[in-house]
């Protein structure tokens, strides 16, 4: 039996991120939830099984489609998110490809934001093309065209808030609106934004997609993927996860569970040092430009102020007079954030966009995606902000 | 280097095969030697273990200590400290030490013929008068359990030296956070990781740490020779856990704050007993000896007696009802009929443990929500 149901409406976000989902009382009375290590569950006779089978009784039956580790992962997932379901994947790009395989079939058409997760936007032009899927991609936070890109034939919006690497925010209200206006479901991929500063939801998209890779598990070690919806809407997205197969595993969601405990404090270090490492960067000499939206100078501040309860721990920064060589050796010279891909996570990560995610890129293709040679992707952790900002500063006079 | 960026970046240094961001999991019991007679960094699991040294290097750093010994719980921790005496010996212990430490000084170290006399560590002349010229060492808790009750260190420390005994801290309560008794003086600093260590109530571990390299070996030559240590997935689990300790220490104590102003001022509670209230006899030492908070512990007493405390303390719906600490969940607990059940009551209350008493370890949630928890259940 799950407590007394709480959620973000009528409990704080730390409460939420403690106490939601479980179960008062677990199997064998542990405080925490066991690690159900099965990939099949018995019955006790042949009535139980048509029990199950008559759905007369809730339980699990193979590892493939579902754990009770999963469902208390979910259901604290879904409260986070103020969303009635949440269904977790292995990755979050396995989630991105579990809700489109569901929901687009031949001949079906699906629009992007530009600025989306470009492997998100990948698999969708050059895979699901393959089974005569159209995916159409518009300038980023242009509504008009991406109102303009819809026909009868078009079934899924997509887009990333913020975006990564510029950072760009969508305002979700008429993302959604024209996704009603059109009947066309609408997704947003939150995982820069998370929970904590965002909810979608409450906008009126249809369905929210994190990387729980990133914050939600927060600890740069597993990867994980959940989509957040209606139960209505995601029943088939479940469906097709038990056949696909893209599964978590119950070690992970253990691990998944056990981060998004201090989910809320980690949240709040996150927002504020990325807002003092931009502060910082945004004064240095050295830096020409600095994206992040909680600073009055990024291009969508408003909207952010008006959307979001905090802007996490991306900043992307571009070097003043830098070639991408003299970036590159100030990605080399810090000496706290690792130089790796991903966020999220306690620990700082660097990255210069251009080797790290565009080595083989056209200069062309750079230039449209927006990817300068002199831009730098901090992923701010929750270390000491004054350590991190003393680093940056040798890093950029050295 | 900062307390928070030590906690997460030193001993997890990047894996230098594979580039892993998180230190890989070692869960080999033996490693492969590079030649007959010619030994490697590690040997063998009971000896060292990667993944436990990492998480011993962090400890050790966030203590300001040189090394640090992880084992399979607190009390394999403490053991291994007073496995340091012989027969003969003798140690001072202060009257409010952990249930645990009581029973294996009085049961199990006394059978070797170490005897142990408890002394009341507030009282600084009483503690310097039970050291006889056998006594090996000080052993103290603060803030002590149930009654918060706090032990000024430094001058423990002082006491100590001018014996020339060993002054060991069980700070599973303080956290290095809060409180660094090596900078103190004290010699051994010793940890239930059990608590707030790992922090997420889900492995049980204890640490020693100590400055003096030669007390290290000593402590390293007890821990190898009887072997509780600390197992992989769990010192894997604990350096996760350290690395949010630092911000999930601080918001516990500051909610515990908040809790404990709510309760002194709320006429349903006879007594608060809390090192942040002003009113606690150990605030102007806690006040010196704990930085950025108090600690998230805190005991109180419901006025109506027994039934109404064990009623409040079955009440609660985000405090569940659990001996242990240190976690993201809030627990309740009512130490007449829990965690002090085994004493006789007389004893219980000579040591100021009321049947009123309850103590609540303050966890990750809201304190709005713990608070209108609290609330409900004393109206109950
Ligand atoms: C915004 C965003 N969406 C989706 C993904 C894909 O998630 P995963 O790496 O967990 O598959 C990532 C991460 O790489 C991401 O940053
Ligand atoms: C203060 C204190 N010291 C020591 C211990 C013993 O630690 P463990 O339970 O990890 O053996 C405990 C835990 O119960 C404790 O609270």
């Amino acid at each position: 039996m799950a407590s007394k149901k709480i959620t973000n409406a009528t409990h704080g976000i730390s409460t939420v991120a403690v106490q939601a989902g479980e179960a008062h009382q677990k199997p064998g009375h542990s405080i925490t939830d066991p690690i159900f290590c099965a990939s099949t569950f018995t019955f006790s006779d042949t009535d139980a099984i048509i029990r199950f089978i008559e759905e007369k009784e809730e339980r699990e039956e193979y590892g493939r489609y579902g754990n009770p580790g999963e469902k208390v992962a979910e259901r604290k997932l879904a409260a986070l998110e103020g969303s009635e379901d949440a269904i977790l994947y292995s990755s979050g790009m396995a989630a991105m490809v579990g809700l489109v395989m569901t929901k687009l079939n031949a001949g079906d058409e699906v629009v992007f934001f530009d600025e989306c997760y470009h492997r998100s936007r990948e698999f969708c032009a050059k895979h699901m093309s393959r089974f005569g899927v159209i995916t159409r991609q518009v300038k980023a936070c242009d509504y008009d065209a991406m109102e303009a890109a819809i026909n009868d034939k078009t079934k899924l919006l997509i887009s990333e808030s913020p975006t990564n690497p510029h950072l760009s925010i969508i305002d979700l209200d008429r993302f959604a609106a024209i996704g009603k206006k059109h009947g066309v479901e609408t997704l947003i991929d939150a995982t820069l934004a998370t929970p904590y500063n965002l909810k979608p939801i409450n906008h009126g998209v249809d369905y929210v997609l994190h990387s729980a890779t990133k914050y939600l598990a927060g600890h740069n070690d597993l990867l994980a993927g959940v989509i957040a919806g209606s139960t209505e809407q995601l029943e088939p997205v479940r469906k097709l996860r038990g056949i696909m197969g893209a599964v978590n595993s119950a070690h992970n969601i253990y691990l998944l569970l056990r981060g998004l405990k201090t989910f809320s404090l980690r949240m709040q270090q996150h927002n504020k040092s990325g807002l003092a490492v931009a502060q910082f960067l945004e004064t240095h000499p050295r830096v020409e430009k600095v994206y992040y939206p909680g600073l009055e100078s990024h291009k969508y501040y408003d909207v952010a102020q008006k959307t979001m309860s905090g802007f996490g721990g991306l900043i992307t920064f571009l070097v003043k007079d830098a070639d991408w060589r003299a970036t590159a050796n100030i990605v080399d010279a810090v000496t706290i954030p690792r130089i790796a891909p991903s966020l999220g996570g306690v620990e700082s990560l660097i990255e210069q966009p251009l080797v790290m995610s565009y080595y083989e890129c056209s200069p062309e293709d750079r230039a449209r995606f927006g990817i300068q040679d002199n831009m730098i992707r901090l992923a701010v952790g929750i270390e000491d902000t004054d350590d991190l900002i003393e680093d940056l500063k040798q890093a950029l006079e050295a | 280097m900062k307390f928070r960026t030590k906690s997460i970046h030193v001993g997890n240094q990047r894996d230098p095969q594979t580039g892993a961001v998180v230190p890989p999991i070692h869960v080999a019991s033996t490693f492969v030697q590079p030649g007959a007679g010619e030994w490697g960094e590690f040997d063998y699991s009971r000896s060292g273990n990667p993944t436990r040294k990492n998480f011993e290097t962090t400890i050790a750093a966030l203590e300001g200590g040189s090394g640090a010994l992880a084992f399979a719980s607190g009390m394999a921790a403490t053991h291994c400290a007073t496995m340091l005496f012989s027969t003969g010996d003798h140690i001072v212990a202060g009257t409010d030490i952990y249930g645990g430490t009581y029973r294996l000084l009085h049961k199990i170290s006394n059978r070797s013929g170490i005897e142990t006399t408890l002394a009341a560590a507030n009282d600084l002349d009483a503690l310097e008068k039970a050291i006889t010229p056998n006594t090996k060492m000080l052993w103290i808790e603060s803030p002590g359990n149930p009654l918060m009750s706090i032990t000024d260190i430094k001058a423990c420390a002082a006491i100590a030296k001018k014996h020339g005994i060993l002054l060991g801290v069980d700070s599973t309560f303080a956290t290095p956070v809060l409180t660094r008794p090596l900078e103190l003086g004290a010699d051994i600093v010793m940890h239930s990781a059990t608590k707030y260590l790992g922090g997420h109530s889900d492995s049980l571990g204890g640490a020693l740490v100590v400055k003096d390299q030669e007390l290290f070996d000593r402590l390293y030559f007890i821990q190898n020779a009887t072997g509780a240590v600390m197992a992989p997935l769990d010192s894997f689990l604990a350096s996760r856990g350290l690395k949010t300790l630092a911000i999930r220490v601080k918001e516990q104590s500051k909610t515990a704050m908040y809790l404990a102003e709510k309760l002194a001022a709320d006429s349903r509670i006879t007594r608060v007993l809390y090192p942040g209230l002003s009113t606690h006899p150990g605030h102007d030492i806690a006040k010196q000896q704990m930085d950025s908070g108090f600690g998230a512990m805190l005991s109180f007493e419901v006025a109506g007696g027994f039934e109404k405390a064990k009623k409040m303390a079955e009440s609660t719906k985000f405090f569940q009802l659990a001996v242990s600490l240190g976690a993201v969940e809030s627990l309740i607990e009512q130490p007449a009929s829990m965690s002090h059940a085994s004493y006789d009551r007389e004893d219980r209350l000579a040591h100021g443990i009321q049947d009123e008493l309850i103590r609540i370890s303050v966890g990750l949630e809201d304190a709005e929500d713990l608070w209108a928890d609290l609330d409900q259940a004393l109206s109950q």
